[in-house]
């Protein structure tokens, strides 16, 4: 069944190439959508068979095949919702592809040097989707977004040059051989190899500190790219720090990975919530809402429990849906407002009902109002923490969940209800026309409703997250 | 085996490259920084070669041919290329003191840092470790110093150089697929890089990355 590895990294790699060939065709715009659907089927398809599908440099356990049905699910949502939204042309549809293309790739690849290829490649495709605009804070966030992810994935490189070095004479850098527990890796190169690796896939995380390009490049960027890049590419950087983690825990022990999760959770989490307190543009309110999902999941992999870790791979998908569904509404709110300033949004909901009912829908679920799965897996998080013995930091992380949500909720209710005020500024991008469209509330609206709905089916879910985190090394 | 041969080639390639990166640390003219990366990027090539040789690794040879033509050539050909043909960019905002000063202690900082880390090694690949480690550290500080948006690119490449420089040391090299995916990845983000630069000078007037704060809270 290798056919189901490299499908999903072929795939879209082949309709990128198909795209810069015929760049002008009508229907360029459908095919990142076709990408999207293909990495999900090939994800869904994996994770059905539960069993280790490998070939070459390529390999799916429970986890990336999870992992791989996540980069599907918001890729869907994301192109879907912007189908329409984008005037962009054949070849920034082939970069997307391209970007879908690298994440598979990252997350399937069996090599941590070919995964770290993979990761930097994501950057690569998405630089010019970020500048797109062309204007200058477009590529104001373009530049910073290259350098600092480069260099930041480039600390990351040079922990598994260290990583490599430190497996002496039988040199490899296969995770499988690498977590197989028969390795005797030297312990100087080891444990400076992988707190390099996971500092660099942190700053590529938009884990604080090293956030600082995040909140640019995400409100930059073209809302689906925005959705890929918030609610997946940022999941796959952590992907890439937990096949890290399960290779320390194979070798020189977990406390000093977990130690740096929990600090850079608990600052991502405090950064990302005063902020949303004082923020200006909502497409920057939804990227640090994705600097504080990120610190949940870090704190959930970082205690160390099955609880967190189960708890922290569904939040990818939780966060990821949600997320991806947000930025197609934020996209379409500056379409017609030529805004995306808070300030000068008011009164959605009687000026624009679909926007407006969706925009509170998605806020409550990112939010994480129950049934939604990220109530759940918040909730889980925090237990997990106490259950480390970690509770001042549970204690700390409940503070400022709960601070990010007076900060989003203000803003959020700002523009949706209170009376529409009518503005004298002129807009600061063009206003394009976008009238209400079923099809393009689709997709947010699957989104929203499967987040309300998946939190509620432990039956499918359960053994698919259980084995999961059984085969980073963690017995439930 | 190393000969005497093969470690004098790996000390004294270790040492134009820690030479070449202390002088890109305060270097004003761009063109200039950019010409020290093709002596950076031969010393370079000349340091596999040698470890090629001492452990009888044919492959190695490749490789260092192939550094040879993208450190020495294609990158610091893109990075030198413009709409004008020369690159004019002159970083005048910079102290060459600081640069110096601060690349001086790295260097006296990474001998102290790699010393664990080399173990037990005592070749001349082993005692050169330190320098590359140090390289590592003054591509950062470029990046964290300079402000012509070139220079960055250069500190950006004397980063990576240093790496190279690390994997080659502790274990010849990655597998070549790693190898050749992570140098293609380098060479890209430089191009991208490079035009986004160009951008910059449209939007922005300059390549003053300083000038870069349009965006915050």
């Amino acid at each position: 069944m290798a056919l189901l590895l490299w499908l999903p990294v072929l795939g879209p790699a082949l309709l990128a190439a198909l795209l810069t060939w015929r760049h002008r065709h009508p229907y360029t715009h459908v095919v990142p959508v076709l990408a999207g659907l293909l990495v999900l089927g090939c994800g869904i398809a994996l994770v059905a068979r539960r069993q280790v599908v490998a070939s070459w440099v390529l390999r799916a356990d429970a986890t990336a095949s999870y992992v791989l049905l996540c980069v599907g699910a918001v890729a869907v949502v994301a192109l879907w919702g912007g189908l329409s939204a984008r005037a962009t042309g054949g070849r920034m549809d082939a970069l997307v592809c391209t970007f879908l293309a690298a994440m598979s790739l990252a997350v399937l690849s069996d090599n941590l040097g070919v995964m770290w290829v993979a990761v930097e490649a994501t950057t690569i495709a998405t630089a010019f989707l970020v500048g797109h605009a062309g204007n200058r804070g477009a590529t104001e966030a373009a530049w910073k977004y290259v350098v600092l992810g480069s260099v930041g994935v480039a600390i990351a490189f040079l922990g598994i040059v260290l990583l490599y070095a430190s497996t002496g004479a039988s040199p490899t850098l296969s995770w499988v051989t690498l977590t197989s527990g028969g390795m005797t890796l030297s312990p100087h190169l080891a444990r400076a190899g992988i707190a390099l690796a996971v500092l660099g896939f942190a700053t590529k995380a938009g884990l604080a500190p090293m956030h600082s390009w995040l909140p640019d490049a995400h409100s930059q960027a073209p809302a689906p790219v925005s959705g890929l890049m918030s609610g997946v590419l940022l999941s796959v950087a952590m992907y890439a720090i937990l096949r890290v983690e399960a290779v320390s825990s194979a070798t020189i022990g977990v406390g000093l990975v977990h130690g740096l999760l929990i600090a850079g959770g608990l600052l991502s989490l405090a950064v990302a919530s005063l902020l949303t307190l004082t923020q200006r543009d909502y497409k920057r309110l939804l990227a640090y809402s994705s600097i504080e999902h990120m610190g949940v999941i870090a704190l959930g992999v970082g205690s160390g429990t099955t609880l967190g870790l189960v708890a922290a791979l569904l939040h990818i998908l939780g966060h990821g849906l949600v997320k991806a569904a947000m930025f197609v509404v934020a996209g379409r709110l500056r379409n017609i407002t030529g805004t995306s300033r808070i300030a000068r949004v008011s009164g959605l909901l009687s000026t624009r009902p679909d926007l407006g009912r969706q925009l509170l829908a998605g806020s409550a679920a990112l939010l994480g109002f129950p049934p939604h799965l990220t109530f759940f897996t918040e909730v889980a998080v925090l237990l997990a923490l106490v259950q480390a013995g970690l509770w001042w930091a549970a204690a700390a992380a409940g503070v400022l969940l709960l601070v990010a949500f007076v900060g989003i909720s203000r803003h959020v209710l700002r523009m949706t209800l209170g009376s529409p005020a009518p503005h004298h500024l002129p807009p600061e991008h063009p206003v394009v026309d976008d009238p209400p469209s079923s099809g393009r509330s689709a997709p947010v609206a699957l989104a929203l409703l499967s987040s309300a709905v998946l939190g509620l089916l432990a039956i499918p879910m359960a053994p698919v997250l259980e084995a999961a985190a059984a085969a980073l090394g963690v017995r439930p | 085996m190393y000969t005497t041969l093969t470690s004098g080639l790996v000390t004294t390639a270790a040492g134009v490259l820690l030479l070449t990166a202390v002088l890109q640390s305060w270097r004003r003219s761009a063109a200039g920084a950019v010409r020290l990366l093709v002596a950076q990027g031969l010393a370079l090539a000349v340091l596999v070669a040698a470890l090629g040789a001492a452990h009888g690794a044919a492959e190695l040879l490749w490789v260092a041919v192939l550094v040879a033509v993208v450190k020495a050539g294609v990158l610091p050909w893109a990075l030198s290329r413009t709409a004008t043909g020369r690159l004019v960019d002159r970083d005048t905002a910079t102290r060459p003191a600081l640069g110096v000063l601060g690349a001086t202690v790295l260097a006296m900082f990474a001998y102290a840092v790699a010393d664990p880390l080399r173990g037990a090694d005592q070749t001349a690949a082993g005692r050169a470790l330190p320098a590359a480690v140090a390289l590592v550290l003054i591509g950062f500080w470029i990046l964290l110093t300079r402000h012509a948006a070139v220079i960055q690119l250069v500190g950006f490449v004397v980063l990576d150089n240093g790496i190279a420089m690390v994997a080659f040391l502790t274990s010849n090299g990655l597998p070549l697929t790693v190898e050749l995916g992570a140098t293609l990845d380098v060479l890209l983000v430089v191009v991208i890089l490079r035009a986004l630069t160009s951008r910059m000078r449209d939007t922005h007037g300059g390549t003053s990355v300083g000038d870069l704060s349009e965006l915050r809270d």
